[in-house]
């Protein structure tokens, strides 16, 4: 092979892998579309299984408290006298409750909030059922004419729904109260401007916008952690058995962790 | 390609063992048969019914007419014994809890795992596996029971009694088995009809003698490695 038909020879090799790759990314989205569909339409068939959803409620919403309860309490406390820091600077110290407040509330609520629910519970849900797609136990479902996605997705699907709202909750009282602790207790702010500053200044669209945003973070994690996991088998140089499942468990907690941030983003411009 | 031009019919009511090595694509005809894999082209009939055309419902409506035995068991690790095997009855059917004990607490009995219904898979022997996966299986009372490598992993005194333990389900119960096995030639023992599969191409027969009498050299081929058979 002469230098110019080496060159050509390179360059259709290259457009020949983008065109896979593409191909491969179309599929994948495509695949995980119809996914998503599906266990949404699995949140509505019947019979509906309750015992599961309160098992899944359990381990993704009381089950993470305890870590939501302290990465919100040291942000919060953090925040405070980051915030006193930045505020005492300009002599505006009666602004820390409204400061810390807002951050809270529209942002490091739903985002944190979401990626340690991403690592704590997504992984144990892509783990779970990437397991049970290679030992053929949703085969086995489907054999038994069984809807996987009624049977398996959907009430964790809708465990998630419940739990990261109401844990985001949960994240910005005690993100509030750690404020409070460094601000107020600690640095001497006063109490009565660190509490009405909060009330002047946090708004019902900024709740309501922490709101939305707990929720899509919500609907990515379980889509992308349950999806992965479902597809395991599918996932381009995942590998086999018990080695597919831990790389592509890495990958969803990977995958639902940039979504989320990408999404802040999005919705922050969109909300604000 | 695993397969090309596979063409093959299962009688009612009797005994079909596939058999042939490893990679040769025996497991996936039983998810053809099952509609769990598609063909690029040709049709699975089940009856009158073609499996590769069918629409979801349709597809699920069918899939109750099987019971299916997979390779490894593929019991819910989070189930019990009892769960597992009343977990199609649960599902599927309307009957109520006191039927569904009755009915799993029977089964039990038959297959020998009183005793066991509270374990968790991790906790059964692979023999015991098998069992409660041959009793969810049979749960739904099938017309056609597929088997996938039944015996793999298991030793010769429990590879005997799992096949005692098809002969008898199958004569109660009456229903179609296909078995898939690499078990040669034990395995034959429990056929009504052999269909041999090696390379992609395949040979049916009505009994074991008559495999190294293919008129495929392959399967001749394949015979005189499994079987130590001479090729004529």
């Amino acid at each position: 092979m002469n230098q110019p038909e080496k060159k050509i020879f390179i360059l259709f090799r290259g457009l020949g892998a983008l065109g896979e790759q593409s191909l491969y990314i179309l599929t994948d989205l495509g695949r995980m579309g119809t996914f998503l569909f599906f266990a949404l339409v699995g949140l509505f068939k019947r019979p509906f299984r309750f015992r599961e959803l309160l098992k899944q409620l359990a381990f993704i919403g009381a089950g993470s408290f305890s870590v939501i309860f302290f990465t919100a309490l040291s942000s919060g406390m953090v925040l405070g006298l980051q915030g006193y820091y930045s505020l005492n600077k300009f002599g505006a110290e009666g602004m820390l409750g409204s400061a810390v407040s807002l951050t809270l509330i529209m942002e490091l609520g739903p985002i944190l909030t979401a990626l340690m629910v991403t690592g704590r519970a997504g992984s144990s849900m892509c783990a779970e059922i990437g397991i049970m797609r290679i030992s053929e136990q949703i085969d086995a479902l489907e054999c038994m004419a069984i809807d996987p996605f009624r049977y398996l997705i959907s009430p964790k699907f809708l465990a998630v729904l419940i739990s990261v709202p109401l844990l985001t909750a949960v994240f910005d009282v005690v993100g509030l109260m750690g404020g409070y602790l460094t601000g107020v207790l600690l640095k001497g702010v006063n109490s009565g401007s660190f509490f009405n500053g909060m009330q002047q200044s946090v708004t019902n669209h900024d709740i309501r916008m922490g709101v939305i945003k707990s929720v899509v973070f919500a609907l990515l994690l379980v889509w992308i952690s349950t999806g992965r996991g479902y597809f395991v088998q599918k996932i381009r140089g995942a590998g086999f058995g018990a080695e597919s499942v831990s790389k592509v468990t890495t990958q969803a907690v990977v995958l639902s962790s940039i979504s989320v941030l990408i999404f802040d983003y999005l919705l922050t411009a969109v909300l604000l | 390609m695993v397969l090309d031009r596979v063409s093959f019919s299962v009688p009612q009511g009797l005994t079909t063992v596939i058999a042939g090595g490893s990679g040769q694509g025996k497991s996936v005809i039983l998810k053809l048969i099952l509609g769990l894999l598609r063909p690029d082209s040709g049709q699975v009939l089940v009856g009158e019914q073609d499996v590769t055309t069918m629409g979801y419902r349709a597809l699920q409506e069918l899939r109750m007419r099987f019971g299916v035995l997979f390779q490894g068991s593929a019991l819910f690790d989070s189930l019990t014994v009892f769960e597992n095997i009343a977990l199609p009855l649960r599902e599927r059917t309307g009957l109520s809890s006191e039927e569904i004990h009755n009915r799993v607490a029977a089964t039990l009995d038959q297959l020998e795992l009183t005793g066991h219904e509270e374990k968790f898979p991790a906790q059964l022997s692979g023999g015991m596996k098998k069992r409660v996966g041959l009793a969810r299986a049979l749960q739904l009372e099938p017309k056609i029971v597929l088997f996938d490598e039944p015996t793999t992993g298991l030793d010769p005194v429990m590879t005997k009694e799992i096949y005692e333990l098809f002969a008898v389900t199958q004569k109660k119960m009456g229903y179609t088995a296909v078995i898939v096995s690499h078990d040669i030639p034990q395995i034959f023992s429990l056929a009504d009809q052999i269909i041999l599969l090696n390379k992609g191409e395949l040979d049916v027969f009505a009994d074991a003698d008559q495999i190294p009498h293919s008129s495929k050299p392959f399967i001749r081929e394949f015979a005189r490695m499994v079987m130590g058979q001479q090729v004529p």
